[in-house]
This record gives C-alpha cells, sequence and structure tokens, in this order.
C-alpha cells in the first residue's frame, strides 16, 4: 500500500463557545475521491497525522448529490458543497473550515436556521386555499416557468450567504438566496396576488436595500442561478412598489 | 392541566409523506410536532428525479386511470394490496393539481400546461416532471405550505431531532416517543395523541446505495422492536445503472439507455456488448431487474469488470454531443462534476445498486400499523409497490400516503381509543432509559470501530441478500450478521463527549440497521420462489446452483399458489431473530398473470 495520501488540514472546535484550533489528516487517495468521502474516511480511522486518536470530524451531509444543500463549508477558501468537491481539482494540503457566517455548532457544522426563518420573512409561499381539489391551477407561460425553475433549485445552502460582504454582523441583510425567493412567488399566478406584501417587507431593515451590489453571491452560487440579475429585477419591483405604497397613501 | 388540550400529533420525518400528513393535520385543525434529522427541507424525497405518476390524459393517447391501477399491480408482481393501490392511482391527478397551485415549476408545454413524460413499464405518457429534479420541486412546495402554517402557530419543528422509540400507555397504545438532540445530544420524552412515522427507507443497511445517509431505517428497527410488524422487506430494489462512489452510488437515469446508451467491457481486449448480444431483441433496452443480472454475472461470475472491478462501461460518446445535451443535459453534468470526466468523449462506469424499499412497517389501509396510536407512512411502509415499484410511482406513493395518513391521524386523536395519556412517571422512564442506552455507548471503548463494521454490513448484504439470492448464502448470510451483531458490542468509540457527538448515535443507528438486515435476510431466506424484486437461483440437492443446458442460472419461478401473501415479520426479543409469517391481502380486482419478462422477450 504505497498509496499517495491527500493532506488535510481541518478547522476544529469543539462547541460553539470554545475556541478553533486545526487538526491535520492523511487519507489515502483514489480516482473520483471527494471531500465528503475523504471525511468518511477519517471517520474510519480519526487518527491525526501525528498519530493522535481524536473524535472523528463532524460535519454534515445527506443527499451527496449536490440538491439537499446541507455539507456547504469553506473548502480552500470558498464556500461550496464538500460532496462534489473533487480532490483532484484542489489544490494540497486542502483546507477545511467552517462557514463563520453562521453560528459554528461544532467542527464544521453550523446552524443556519436563519435563513429558514428569512423564509418567513419574505412569505416564500403560496397562498392556497387548501390542499383540497378546487378547480384546474392556471395555465402558465412556460418562459416564465422555466425561469421559475431555475430559482427554485436554492437549496437554501448558504454559499451566498458567506461569500456576500453585506451578511454578518455589520447588517441586517438576510442575502440573496431568500430575498431572491420573493422573486420565484411572485412569478406565479397565484403567488403573485401577495406580491405586495413581499415587496413591502424586502424594504424593511434586512431587505434588499441592504445589497451592495457586490456580485459576489452569482459567482458561488452552486446552482448558477443568476443571482444578481433577480436581485436587481426585485430592486425596480421594490422601487415601483415604494413608489405606488405613496400614491396610493 | 385545566384548559382542554389541543389535538397534538407528533410526525416523525419531514420528507415528502410527513410534510403532506402535517399539512392535512393542521388544515383539519390540529397541531403537530414535528421531528426530522435534518431541516425538512434536505429531506430525501429531494433526490427523486424522473417524475411523478398520474393519469392527465393529455397526450392524445387514452390513458386511464384503470391502466394506471394496472400497470402498479402487474409492476409490483401481483403483490401490491389492490384496494390501497386503485385508491392511491385515483388521487393522482388531484395531487398534480394541488402541486401545481403550490407552485411546484413543473415542465410545461408549449402552450402552458403540464408536459408529460414516457417511464418505464408504463405504455403512455404518464408521467409529469420539473425537468430533473421533480422531487426536490415537490418536497419545496410542502415546506413552503408547512412553513406557512408554522408561522401560524400550528407546527412546531424539532430539525436536527432523531427519534429513538416509541412510547406506550399501560393499555399497549402509543402516546408519544423519545427523542434525541443531535447538537446538544439531550433525550427528552414528547407525550402525544398519535405518532406518524414518516421516516423514509432503509437504504444504509447495504452500506453504498442511491439513498442520502439519513435513510438507515433506525426508526423502522425501534418500532419493530417494540411489537410493529415488518411487510415484504426482502423487496429491495436494485437500479442497474448507478455510478459506484466510495460515499454512495450515485443514479445514472434510465434515460441514458433509452437514449442509445450502449453498455460493454473488455472480453478478449475487444469491447463485448453483452446486453445486445444475450439478448438480441431487446439489447440495451432490458428490464431494470435484467440488466443488472447481466451486469451482475459479467462482473462477478466472468470477472471481466473493468480493471477487475464490479463495474462496466455505460457508453454514450458515440451519439452527438448536442443531441445528448438537448435530452440528458443534466444527468451528464452530475456525471462530469462527481467523477471528473466528460461522458461525451469518455465512457461512463456504472454497477447496479440498491434503490428503494418495497418492504418496510406493515400498515393497514388507514396507515395503522399494528401497534395503536403508532401509524407509518412514505417510503417507511409496505404499502403500494408489491414486489416491485414502478419508476416515478415513489413520489406519489410518499405524497398521497401523507393524505391518508394525516387525517385519519386526526380522526384518531379525536375518537380513538387512545386510554390514558403517558403519566410523568411513563415519560420519565422512558426518557431514562434511552438516557442510559446512550451513555452507555458514549462508554464503549472496544476494538472496532462502527464505520468499518458498517462497511462490512453493507458488504454482506451486497454479497448474499441484492441481485442473486440463494438459501445457502442466505443462510450464510445470516450467520455473518449474528456475527456483526456481536462484534457490535465490542465497538470503541474516540468521542466520548455530550455535545453532537455524531458517533455515538451512528452507533446507536448501526445496532438498528444490523437487526433490520437480519430482517431483509430471513424474509428472502423463507420466500422460496422469484417475484419482482426477489430472485432466488434454484440449489441441487448437493447445494449447488443449478444451470440449464447453456449453462445459464435457474432461477425459481413464482409461486402464487404458496407465496402470494404478504410476509410478515415480527421481532422475538428473546433471542433478537426475525419470525416470519405470512398473510393474505386483496387482490380481488385482477386477476394474477404471469411477470415475465423472458417470455415477453421472445414475441
Amino acid at each position: 500500500m504505497a498509496d499517495k495520501m491527500v493532506r488535510f488540514i481541518i478547522e476544529r472546535q469543539d462547541g460553539p463557545d470554545e475556541k478553533p484550533y486545526t487538526q491535520e489528516f492523511d487519507v489515502p487517495y483514489r480516482p473520483g475521491l471527494n471531500v465528503v468521502a475523504s471525511l468518511m474516511e477519517i471517520q474510519k480511522n480519526p487518527v491525526t497525522v501525528d498519530g493522535k486518536r481524536v473524535a472523528p470530524v463532524v460535519w454534515e451531509c445527506n443527499c451527496l448529490e449536490k440538491v439537499c444543500g446541507a455539507c456547504m463549508m469553506v473548502i480552500n477558501g470558498m464556500a461550496r458543497q464538500a460532496c462534489c468537491a473533487l480532490i483532484d481539482e484542489l489544490k494540497q494540503p486542502i483546507k477545511l473550515q467552517p462557514a463563520r457566517t453562521f453560528p459554528v455548532i461544532r467542527d464544521l457544522l453550523i446552524d443556519r436556521s436563519v435563513m429558514f426563518e428569512s423564509l418567513k420573512k419574505i412569505q416564500g409561499w403560496v397562498e392556497i386555499d387548501g390542499t383540497w381539489e378546487v378547480k384546474d391551477a392556471p395555465i402558465q407561460n412556460p418562459y416564465t416557468a422555466a425561469t421559475a425553475y431555475e430559482i427554485s433549485h436554492c437549496m437554501t445552502c448558504g454559499c451566498c450567504l458567506e461569500a456576500c460582504p453585506n451578511v454578518g454582523p455589520q447588517s441586517d441583510f438576510i442575502g440573496p438566496a431568500p430575498t431572491v425567493q420573493a422573486y420565484l412567488f411572485n412569478l406565479h399566478p397565484l403567488g403573485k396576488f401577495d406580491a405586495p406584501k413581499r415587496l413591502n417587507a424586502l424594504m424593511e431593515k434586512g431587505g434588499i436595500t441592504s445589497c451592495g451590489n457586490s456580485q459576489n453571491c452569482v459567482e458561488v452560487c452552486p446552482k448558477n442561478i443568476k443571482l444578481t440579475t433577480y436581485l436587481a429585477q426585485l430592486n425596480r419591483d421594490v422601487n415601483k412598489q415604494a413608489l405606488k405604497n405613496i400614491f396610493n397613501k | 392541566m385545566a384548559a382542554k388540550p389541543e389535538n397534538k400529533i407528533i410526525v416523525v420525518g419531514g420528507g415528502l409523506s410527513g410534510l403532506m400528513a402535517t399539512l392535512k393535520i393542521c388544515e383539519g385543525g390540529g397541531k403537530v410536532d414535528l421531528f426530522s434529522y435534518c431541516p425538512v427541507k434536505r429531506s430525501h424525497s429531494l433526490c427523486a428525479q424522473g417524475g411523478i405518476n398520474a393519469c392527465m390524459d393529455t397526450k392524445g393517447e387514452h390513458d386511464s386511470i384503470y391502466e394506471h391501477f394496472d400497470d402498479t399491480v402487474y409492476g409490483g408482481d401481483f403483490l401490491a394490496d389492490q384496494i390501497a393501490v386503485k385508491g392511491m392511482v385515483e388521487a393522482a391527478p388531484k395531487l398534480i393539481k394541488m402541486f401545481d397551485r403550490m407552485g411546484v415549476p413543473f415542465t410545461r408545454t408549449a402552450e402552458g400546461v403540464l408536459d408529460l413524460r414516457n417511464f418505464g413499464g408504463q405504455k403512455n405518457k404518464r408521467t409529469c416532471f420539473a425537468g430533473s429534479t421533480t422531487g426536490q420541486q415537490l418536497l419545496y412546495a410542502l415546506d413552503e405550505q408547512v412553513r406557512r402554517w408554522e408561522v401560524k402557530g400550528k407546527v412546531q419543528k424539532y430539525e436536527f431531532w432523531e427519534f429513538i422509540k416509541a412510547i406506550k400507555n399501560k393499555d399497549g397504545v402509543v402516546r408519544g416517543i423519545v427523542a434525541q438532540n443531535m447538537n446538544s445530544n439531550e433525550i427528552v420524552s414528547f407525550p402525544a395523541d398519535v405518532v406518524i412515522l414518516a421516516t423514509g427507507g432503509p437504504g444504509q443497511v447495504f452500506g453504498r446505495c442511491t439513498a442520502s445517509t439519513i435513510c438507515n431505517g433506525s426508526a423502522v428497527t425501534a418500532v419493530y422492536k417494540q411489537g410493529a410488524h415488518i411487510g415484504n422487506p426482502e423487496f429491495i430494489q436494485i437500479h442497474p445503472t448507478a455510478v459506484p462512489g466510495s460515499d454512495k452510488n450515485r443514479l445514472m437515469s434510465e434515460a441514458c439507455r433509452g437514449e442509445g446508451g450502449r453498455v460493454w467491457v473488455y472480453k478478449d481486449g475487444k469491447p463485448w456488448y453483452f446486453l445486445e448480444e444475450m439478448y438480441p431483441a431487446y439489447g440495451n433496452l432490458v428490464p431494470r431487474d435484467v440488466a443488472s443480472r447481466a451486469i451482475y454475472k459479467v462482473c462477478v461470475h466472468m470477472g471481466l469488470g473493468i480493471n477487475g472491478e464490479n463495474r462496466v462501461y455505460l457508453d454514450l460518446s458515440h451519439i452527438p454531443a448536442d443531441y445528448l445535451e438537448r435530452k440528458l443535459g443534466g444527468i451528464l453534468e452530475m456525471y462530469s462534476e462527481f467523477v471528473g470526466q466528460d461522458p461525451r468523449k469518455v465512457p461512463m462506469e456504472i454497477f447496479p445498486s440498491v434503490h428503494y424499499s418495497m418492504g418496510g412497517i406493515w400498515v393497514d389501509r388507514l396507515h395503522h400499523t399494528n401497534i395503536p396510536g403508532l401509524m407509518a407512512s412514505g417510503e417507511c411502509d409496505y404499502q403500494y409497490h408489491g414486489a416491485n415499484r414502478l419508476g416515478a410511482n415513489s413520489l406519489l406513493s410518499a405524497a398521497y400516503s401523507g393524505t391518508v395518513s394525516g387525517p385519519e391521524a386526526l380522526r384518531w386523536a379525536r375518537s380513538g381509543e387512545l386510554g390514558a395519556p403517558l403519566t410523568q412517571e411513563e415519560l420519565d422512564a422512558a426518557q431514562r432509559e434511552c438516557l442510559e442506552e446512550f451513555d452507555n455507548i458514549r462508554k464503549m471503548d472496544g476494538e472496532e470501530n462502527a464505520h468499518r463494521l458498517h462497511q462490512e454490513l453493507g458488504e454482506i448484504m451486497y454479497k448474499y441478500v441484492s441481485i442473486e439470492r440463494e438459501n445457502k448464502g442466505l443462510d450464510q448470510c445470516l450467520k455473518e450478521l449474528k456475527q456483526i451483531l456481536k462484534r457490535w458490542d465490542n465497538i470503541g468509540v474516540t468521542d466520548h463527549g455530550n455535545w453532537a457527538n455524531q458517533e455515538a448515535m451512528f452507533v446507536r443507528q448501526l445496532r438498528n440497521m444490523i437487526l433490520y438486515a437480519m430482517v431483509i435476510t430471513k424474509a428472502a431466506r423463507m420466500r422460496d420462489e422469484s417475484r419482482g424484486a426477489h430472485a432466488k437461483i434454484k440449489l441441487d440437492e448437493a447445494g449447488n446452483r443449478m444451470t440449464d443446458a447453456d449453462g445459464e442460472l435457474v432461477f425459481m419461478g413464482r409461486d402464487d399458489e404458496h407465496f402470494m401473501r404478504t410476509t410478515i415479520v415480527d421481532y422475538d426479543p428473546n433471542t433478537e431473530e426475525p419470525q416470519i409469517s405470512y398473510m393474505e391481502f386483496d387482490h380481488s380486482l385482477i386477476k394474477p398473470r404471469a411477470r415475465n419478462y423472458a417470455v415477453a422477450k421472445k414475441e
């Protein structure tokens, strides 16, 4: 077993209020290896390069197909999903850190509940009367539906929040992902009935005015959602709504 | 307790079925405590790609609900309760309209109505889809609607909480659960009027599979140990074309073969298109089980897998790139992203993988288990698919079962025989028992590593209980599983702490996975026939595998006389061994007929 090894430098933290520290691990290389598979390897043999037996690294993952959004972490300085981070495409040693825009629970495990709370603020749903049968759903323009499909890929992973310079302790900005979800529901033939509510919500503190248009979000979105395009469109919609609010007073 | 308590229902699992049940309960005026391993938006339902079946009949093919019914029953090799299936296929078009109103971005035709696609095992276009991420889109729609009820105060989410066990009152009625916060590790008892488990499939029992890492079936085993029947667990669907990975096997849609993909390996230095040679009539388009068995044979029996490993080529490189892009774009991207090679230029490497469990917790048509107060819905139950699931029926059964279990849970909470609520002593005793168990796990300091033991468990299950099953192997498997169970006692953990201790929680899940592996294996051992996903090789008197004149393995046939019955597995608390019995079910609507692809092939 004269195998090639892959060196990982992992930023660890035993609890929310504990001090971070780093540990290094070697994982046997094989073709197709990704970061999650490497962390699984460490679980099977949680020994550092110094030969110290330690608690296995804690992180979150589910689907390993880049649809669930769970395994987001900072890999070599960039926020991304760990499951599709191929070792062959990463500079070694590979540095893993938690996405510190969010509170760290332990090691690479973070608390992203704030994103789900933001989805409540923007009222991210269609106000249907109930799950019972009403009548046929309205026909939709297939081109608009295709746009909705693109935005609806957002898996609330938080890459865009981690990359955004305006999300953090210095600002209330809810971040690109939840903001753009408002645009998704405003596109729907039934959802658009409540568009004014969502646009008004985005006028409040932490809403779209906190976006500094740094364009980082669109660079890191693992789903290639044109976040900045929709943020710009929303900005126009919010301004129009603000004018309407003035004239309808 | 002065005020009259509202009906409180615990739903465990936030996938399609759990969320659908939650919505129905809220609409009926109940309150839900919703427990999940993960934020419900990250549940495994989102991995379903292809679509959801419903007879919309918008393609001029005169599709009918009856045909959907017949395809489902036939596809399931006549082991599904026909009354239950009928209910599901009749409700399907209404469910699609509901999802449409909720905002699911279904793929549409030029005139803006829902498009339909073909899917395996069905003659008509019947599959509604949202690109190649239908499950994700359906799950999100329900997640959004549940969030709405959360804002209204009718849903309390417990995300990152693991179900440990149900709690029964002195009459044996389930009136609560014990769960653990996966971050703080605190263990708490929760009372309720009724409990619905919607905890998904047990794919992780096989180690690597197409399921998420959270699909370990641990909750199912927990209630099996408390007396719940398991139904038809031996029926595990194997998908022929998945990309093997050390972390998981990623599904490559059947559409790859449908669009002209060719399966081959090197033989004597030359490409051998073995499916085309073995099955000249169908070639690469043989059904899932036939393709899986052929690939298995070429790799395992003939040793012709790529580099001697268990994988073969699925080749699209001969097809023009622009055509591939149009038809299979998303899928090819996923392959490139995870494998780092471009399937437009080099053949993909694939192997069959465990994909879906038709079996699970036995339920009646209203989704009650045999334990009063405990219900089950979604992939964790055994209903709707019989011996084999039809493609794009899984999202349907998940959503539909929630529309049944939810309202029925509320009815039961209001007028069922609940008996007494749990006393504080009963709640405390259950909590204490789980706490002790967890503390003992945290102290384990044996030689075995739990994750390596899990890997061995998966290897054993793949070896004996996947594509080819035979009784000698299954007996051997049971022996080896018992050894694995014994070795579990000798696990050592390196994390002895009590904060986000994923290792200790995994050790607890692993024991349940081993027990469920025994359930699958014993049920497979006792079913002496081939039906649907369960294919058993005949042995001669000396215990050797029987072959025909051409050297082909001889499989048992379907035996309706003895085995057109539901397998029921019960837990024996003394030996921990699964006990097998059989139960009659309703197959009064469609008369069984042969589902024999070998015969159809000759036609």
